[in-house]
């Protein structure tokens, strides 16, 4: 093997093993999340320094049991270990195992000993052998296992400088299989494999011929040879039974030698604490108690920060007013970018805070308790107890938790998920949601305790999520796909929070969420801008037709200002497109002005805000840059001389926004997700639809 | 028919003897769910559905119609 100086490493190990933990050590802050070519599952990878001379890049690949890939996220680690093509193909493996699970880690470990990578056993949360009354005797199982083993305690940050010494000497490590599948399950078989594939390591055949589906790099030559060789799907099942069986008795023979347990020594926190927290009245009243707890936090804490970027991004306008030379580019910045980079960073506080509590959810291991409470309740709906966490997820980004998904190993409960989703109320729903709440809802008490703004705000949570099971009812209903109802989950350690896991899993959501939605944003804000301050020729002769028109009124110069920028904005190019729609949108309640953002906002849901305040800010030339919510009150409807966002458009809005499906992000991401365009416009026109005729139907009740 | 794995009490322990191959996903055997080990039942969601088993060290949660097909000899 060639010396480089940069070590491609891979990750691999079961779930809940504290991969993650490792990770963030070994490569703190020089961390980036990129894509998988073709997929959207994230691909972390980060530089972390070995010694002097070496530096690796190591890639956290998704948790699993096995190569053998039983959802989406775990083809990923079969294609990275078997595509000697792909980028991160590893010069060598680690392989994370956890102290007290060691049995069913060297399942794993084996499987990639077998593939003959310089793989090194990690065996983490070694600070806790004591207390669990666990022995291992590493000499022994290093000469059993042919491999280098390092302990480690991740989160303690302990045996990290020993296991980057031993990776400075990989070059060295034995590369030998430890178990020798093919005596065991038919000798006669396997040589046939070796002399029909002889360019691959034996293990390797194999994986090809039983993942033959899941193995879309291979060229076609190969497909074909995989193909002729194997005509017994039946053969394949048992002998892939027998490997397992085989692995099994390898590993129990090898940690007889070398593993022992003084079960006198084991405490019993997991029963009793899963005993409440699966209970059938407590561990329902405790689930929703959380989530009480973090809508409320979400509500009560993030509304600080966001009036603050809130006016700082107001006061930011009208300083770049003053204080530029005037002129279009300042325009520009004033009206256009400021106020769009604004409408980014308001989101997020919200964010933040909701990715804090998830992260915190499913390092405690409480998430997995969750499942195993609503499994039977969720498969009603069609959907699996595993679609709690995207749903939940969906609370703050569809995006990421259609991506979440991906761990839902039975198609038709996945789709069904990804399918409702967007009806869960999303963080870009909430400034929506807040401002309008503020406006319409009268800021009271009732009985003493409830804050009136808050009940509307879960009032539309409620709801969303109501349409959500509704709409996977319709669907379970209406949808003829078999389903196999294959679940398992695992129920791990219950462990307290890594403060330092949790900070990354935010930073790195918060920022992918920036660069992806914000981009949108902030590319529509100025888009948005140059429509409303440009023009036909009415337009360009605004100012002398109002001045002509009014010179009798002989107004003060403020006031004719104001009309000159209404009368500009009515006739620049989003004022004409705003009137087109506006007879399409005038049941509901809504003016041109509302059309405009409305019709941005079919981009994204928060752009609603953005856009207005861009509309109000150009028509306000010259004037007062006040916040977003103080203009939305001044605006008065020139017919009636009422508010404009009085109490029936203003609830015909929050439906309209509960409903609509007004992301193109989200229906990207579906598209990628289930491989059709079906899905994506199923979603838009399916919810569109509906949010049209509730909007119209609760305007024409309330006004 | 014997017994299952859906058959057993909270806190009762069987043997696995063996199932249908076809009914079990592959990924229920790595995690260590073989013929010849112990599993116990720790708990049960609250619809019955689904069960909380301890099998050869791993702690999962499986669905009633997949325990089902797992044939077991209790232990006493």
């Amino acid at each position: 093997m060639q010396s480089k100086s940069l070590l491609n490493i891979a990750l691999v190990g079961n779930p809940n093993t504290g991969k993650t933990s490792l990770f963030n050590q070994l490569t703190g802050l020089n961390q980036k999340v990129g894509n998988y070519p073709g997929i959207t599952v994230d691909k972390k990878q980060g530089k972390c320094k070995i010694s002097e001379h070496l530096t690796a890049e190591i890639t956290d690949l998704p948790g699993t049991y096995s190569i053998n890939p039983t959802t989406l996220d775990e083809t990923i680690v079969l294609e990275t270990l078997l595509n000697e093509n792909n980028d991160s193909f590893p010069d060598l493996v680690i392989v994370v195992a956890e102290v007290e699970n060691l049995k069913r880690n060297l399942f794993l470990f084996s499987q990639i000993k077998d593939l003959q990578f310089p793989a090194i056993l990690v065996i983490n949360m070694s600070d806790q052998m004591i207390r669990k009354g666990i022995t291992i005797d590493i000499d022994a199982l290093k000469k059993e296992l042919k491999s280098e083993i390092v302990l480690i305690s991740a989160r303690k940050n302990l045996g990290i400088d020993a296991l980057k010494r031993e990776i400075e000497n990989f070059e060295n490590w034995n590369t030998e299989p430890v178990a020798n599948i093919s005596d065991k399950i038919d000798p006669v078989f396997f040589e046939a494999i070796e002399t029909t594939f002889p360019e691959f390591s034996l293990y390797k055949s194999w994986l090809l011929i039983t993942q033959q589906k899941n193995c879309d790099f291979l060229s076609n030559e190969l497909q074909r040879k995989i193909t002729t060789f194997n005509k017994d799907d039946g053969k394949i099942i048992k002998y892939q039974h027998k490997e397992t069986v085989y692995r099994y008795q390898i590993i129990n023979e090898i940690l007889k030698k070398t593993y022992s347990v003084d079960k006198n020594e084991a405490t019993d926190i997991r029963s009793k604490l899963d005993r409440i927290l699966t209970h059938r009245i407590f561990g329902y009243i405790i689930f929703f108690g959380i989530l009480l707890l973090i809508f409320q936090s979400i509500f009560a804490w993030a509304s600080y920060p966001m009036d603050l970027i809130d006016v700082f991004f107001a006061n930011l306008s009208e300083l770049a007013k003053t204080n530029l030379p005037k002129g279009t580019f300042t325009n520009l910045i004033a009206e256009g970018i400021i106020p769009g980079v604004g409408g980014v960073v308001i989101f997020l506080p919200q964010i933040a805070i909701l990715f804090m509590f998830i992260a915190t959810l499913e390092e405690t291991g409480y998430m997995s308790r969750v499942v195993f409470l609503m499994d039977k309740i969720m498969r009603k709906f069609g959907m699996s107890g595993k679609s709690i966490i995207p749903l939940i997820s969906g609370t703050a980004c569809a995006i990421p938790a259609i991506m979440a998904s991906r761990n839902i190993s039975d198609w038709k409960e996945r789709l069904i998920t990804i399918l409702v989703i967007p009806f869960t109320t999303c963080s870009a729903r909430l400034p929506v949601y807040a401002i309008l709440i503020a406006l319409i809802i009268p800021d009271e008490r009732v009985f003493g305790i409830f804050n009136l703004q808050g009940l509307t705000l879960m009032g539309l949570y409620l709801l969303g999520f109501t349409a959500a099971i509704s709409s996977a009812i319709l669907l379970h209903n209406v949808l003829k796909i078999k389903t196999k109802g294959l679940f398992i989950i695992e129920m791990p350690n219950y462990k307290l929070p890594s403060i330092k896991n949790i900070f990354y899993e935010v930073v790195e959501k918060t920022k992918a969420f920036i660069f992806g939605a914000g981009k949108i944003i902030l590319a529509l804000s100025v888009v948005l801008w140059f429509l409303a301050s440009n023009g036909h020729t009415k337009f360009e002769n605004a100012s002398e037709f109002v001045t002509a028109q009014e010179s009798a009124n002989n107004l003060p110069e403020k006031v004719l200002n104001k009309k000159i920028a209404s009368y500009k904005l009515e006739h620049s190019y989003i004022g004409k497109m705003g009137k087109i729609i506006e007879p399409v949108i005038k049941p509901m309640g809504y003016d041109w002005k509302i059309g405009i953002a409305l019709i941005s906002s079919f981009a994204a849901r928060e752009v609603f805000i953005g856009a207005l305040a861009t509309i109000y800010n150009v028509e306000s030339e010259g004037g007062d840059f006040g916040t977003i919510k103080e203009r939305m009150a001044a605006e008065v409807n020139p017919k009636t001389g009422e508010k404009r966002f009085n109490f029936a458009t203003g609830m015909s809005l929050l439906l309209f926004y509960a409903f609509a499906m007004q992301c193109i992000g989200t229906l990207a991401i579906v598209k990628r997700e289930t491989k059709s365009w079906k899905w994506p416009i199923l979603q838009l026109t399916g919810m569109s639809a509906l949010a049209y005729i509730v909007s119209i139907i609760t305007y024409n009740i309330l006004s | 028919m014997g017994d299952t794995i859906a058959s057993l009490l909270i806190g009762e322990i069987g043997i696995i003897q063996d199932f249908c191959l076809d009914a079990i996903p592959l990924n229920l055997l790595e995690m260590g769910c073989l013929p010849g080990k112990e599993v116990r039942l720790l708990q049960i969601a609250p619809l019955r559905d689904p069960l909380y088993i301890k099998v050869n060290g791993s702690h999962l949660a499986i669905r009633i119609e997949t325990a089902k097909q797992i044939n077991i000899t209790k232990l006493l």
